[in-house]
């Protein structure tokens, strides 16, 4: 699915508005524990997390992610959002739980990558 | 001696900062024209290799070689040394403080992830005089 649909699905905002929405994403990850994110080499992903610092951008670089969902609404700082926009990497928050919003991508057929 | 080489100061008092290294690294493979599947192991490696510095050891500093066919890394600190190697080496163990996990990291992961993903690893630790810890990632 896109970062378009996803945004739809999980009735997101976009925080980086530059991103490039029409891009594809494959597979999935929902962690705020950074160093299970980085055990598992995914392609094309998007990452779920209710952590809100820097870190979480710097993971998702290394892991050529091209998606980060902040679940509960969660809002990053400034600092974050440039250096993701900087990497190219779309950021959304929503107010869904990370169980919910989860559940709704993998009702759209999204999957977790493999371990 | 061939290659490019690279020295990288992690600090040991602005976790924000750990990872600026990795990210360095990784944009310049990419103009090197290195392969995308030998970079992630790279960054990867090197980015859990930071984190460690500035979450246990106080900061450190990093070596980087690059040749035609291999990426070496050299991570060296002055910390506090690890007591037992195989247990710091084994999934799901770790010393870090509440603080660290909260900081999404601390989930006993770290040295594992940088040995699955180098070609070649090797570490070296002395209680009260610090860590060396030395990873070759194949780029050809």
């Amino acid at each position: 699915m896109t970062i378009s649909q996803i945004l739809e699905t999980l009735n997101a905002r976009l925080l980086t508005p530059e991103a490039d929405c029409s891009r594809e994403v494959h597979t999935a990850c929902g962690s705020d524990m950074m160093s299970d994110v980085l055990a598992y080499v995914k392609d094309q992903a998007v990452l779920l997390t209710g952590l809100n610092n820097p870190q979480v951008v710097r993971t998702a670089d290394m892991m050529d992610m091209v998606c980060i969902v902040f679940v509960r609404g969660k809002k990053p700082d400034d600092l974050l959002l440039s250096l993701a926009q900087q990497r190219g990497i779309a950021v959304m928050s929503t107010d869904l739980t990370m169980f919910t919003a989860c559940g709704l991508l993998y009702e759209q057929g999204l999957r977790g990558g493999v371990g | 001696m061939g290659g490019i080489h690279l020295h990288y100061i992690v600090p040991g008092d602005d976790f924000t900062r750990a990872g600026e290294a990795s990210a360095d690294l990784k944009s310049r493979l990419k103009k090197l024209g290195v392969p995308p599947t030998a970079i992630r192991k790279v960054s990867i490696a090197l980015y859990e290799g930071e984190i460690n510095l500035a979450i246990h050891a106080g900061g450190g500093d990093i070596d980087v070689e690059i040749t035609d066919d291999t990426v070496r890394m050299c991570l060296s600190d002055q910390g506090p040394g690890i007591a037992d190697l195989s247990l710091a080496m084994s999934e799901g163990y770790s010393t870090a403080p509440d603080e660290v996990r909260s900081l999404g990291f601390g989930a006993g992961m770290g040295l594992p992830n940088m040995k699955k993903y180098s070609d070649e690893f090797d570490i070296q630790s002395t209680v009260g005089v610090g860590t060396t810890v030395n990873m070759a990632v194949s780029i050809a």
